[in-house]
């Protein structure tokens, strides 16, 4: 393509999204002469902007009744694969609800995590999921033996895994050498005891102990619980149950880049508010797909930037988005209106009656289409 | 922090924007600053920008209909 032509293109950059500017630049032939490419781009800016949604078009209700009506065809339940070696993950509606409602707590975070290249063959990525699931010393004891008399708790650890996991007797006990003041702490092979220092009488010192020291990570990251290597499209990839994000990102084998997780609240701690809607667009694509449902993406993107738009995600609920309106009898009308209201007229609260649901409340026309222009004098 | 998180494929490009651009921009959509989206001071995003509250950003966002979209957030403390 010619220089001139394509710097004619380029000066419709403000005019036009670039999506349509590169269709252009592939499309047009390459012999084309000015005077044509020039009235094609003002065809195009014409058919731009005849495409473009006019003002005061309610998008957020196209929006809501757009995702609502497939919405009623998903399941309701999450699927168990049993026997399949991916996952289970919340999928359909209750995804849906997870994600729209930003809830702290999700019922299955899981992560993706890719690997640099040069982690990427079967023995490597084996060590590395290994080395990041979280091991607690519960999991690798045999048996718990009390002594009463010499108030000693004795730890027999299985052999087995211990080898699996590469680890040692002697090891462990350095995960305890800093929490544990009424204790000495000594090793055999695959034995740990623990004697009381003092002179207890109670037993019940020891108990506590042993139920404590269940719950001990011996190694690995805090939260992931499971971790399954999955071959994708020629490398591996590491799903697992459980996320931490910050700390997996910081991992030398990890490709920082594209490792994700499916928790929104943790993208949005670690990574910011744009990564946060990008995620939200991206999780509720992904159940809608799997779904085979057809939504369009930009429906998608307006709840994701509502939800974003004020630096935190909020969650479309009455302590999310709708607590934002600015009109009491809109909040009202959506959860717990007496609360509303009364709360309103405690503190004297002014409806100005500037957007949709409180004028038809009180039966007048609603700012939207037509209703939406009046007239204005400019006082200058 | 060891990794760098801006380089996330999730992470769109953040910057700041000049003050002419500033007054453009709120020419062009007819707007002002409190009108915009807005992203919080400490928003890990914008940790090596060096902002201070009432500075606009510019992220660019790789969008899936338009190629790349421009979109504004202002500088919030908390």
């Amino acid at each position: 393509m010619k220089k001139e032509h394509e710097e004619l293109i380029e000066s419709y950059a403000d005019k036009l999204s670039l999506s349509v500017l590169d269709e252009v630049k592939i499309t047009v032939p390459a012999d084309i002469t000015k005077e044509k490419l020039s009235k094609i781009m003002e065809e195009i800016v014409a058919a731009y902007e005849s495409a473009k949604v006019n003002p005061g078009e309610c998008v957020g209700l196209v929006s809501a009744e757009s995702i609502g009506e497939p919405g009623t065809q998903m399941t309701l339940n999450t699927f168990h694969f049993a026997g399949v070696s991916e996952m289970n993950v919340t999928t359909g509606l209750p995804r849906i609800i997870e994600i729209f409602d930003a809830q702290k707590e999700i019922k299955t975070p899981t992560m993706e995590i890719y690997l640099e290249s040069k982690y990427n063959n079967l023995d490597a990525v084996k060590k590395f999921a290994a080395k990041i699931k979280e091991t607690l010393l519960g999991e690798l004891v045999e048996e718990y033996s009390l002594n009463i008399f010499e108030q000693t708790l004795k730890l027999t650890l299985n052999k087995g895994l211990l080898k699996d996991y590469d680890l040692t007797g002697k090891e462990i006990i350095k995960n305890f050498k800093t929490k544990m003041k009424n204790f000495n702490l000594d090793s055999e092979d695959n034995t740990i005891i623990f004697t009381h220092k003092g002179k207890a009488e109670e037993i019940k010192e020891l108990y506590n102990l042993k139920e404590k020291v269940k719950d001990v990570k011996i190694k690995g990251i805090k939260g992931i619980k499971q971790v399954l290597p999955v071959k994708r499209g020629g490398e591996y990839v590491i799903l697992t149950s459980g996320t931490n994000l910050k700390e997996v990102l910081e991992l030398d084998e990890v490709d920082s880049q594209r490792t994700f997780c499916n928790d929104i609240y943790e993208i949005y701690e670690v990574l910011g508010i744009e990564a946060a809607r990008q995620a939200i667009i991206n999780e509720v694509y992904k159940v809608i797909q799997a779904q085979g449902l057809n939504i369009d993406i930009r429906h998608i993107m307006l709840v994701a930037d509502i939800m974003c738009a004020n630096g935190i995600v909020k969650g479309v609920t009455r302590y999310g988005v709708v607590s934002e309106k600015a009109s009491v009898l809109a909040r009202a009308s959506f959860e717990t209106p007496i609360k509303h209201l009364i709360n309103a007229a405690l503190e004297g609260e002014v409806d100005n009656l500037t957007s949709v649901v409180e004028n038809v409340m009180i039966n007048q026309p609603v700012p939207l289409g037509t209703g939406l222009p009046g007239l204005v004098t400019k006082m200058k | 922090m060891a990794t760098d998180m801006i380089h996330h494929t999730l992470v769109p490009k953040h910057a700041k924007i000049s003050e002419s651009e500033k007054e453009k921009l709120f020419e062009k959509y007819t707007t002002s600053a409190k009108e915009l989206p807005k992203i919080l001071k400490n928003d890990p995003a914008i940790a090596k920008l060096s902002v201070k509250e009432g500075d606009i950003i510019k992220v660019e966002r790789k969008s899936k209909t338009a190629g790349i979209s421009f979109y504004y957030r202002v500088v919030m403390n908390e």
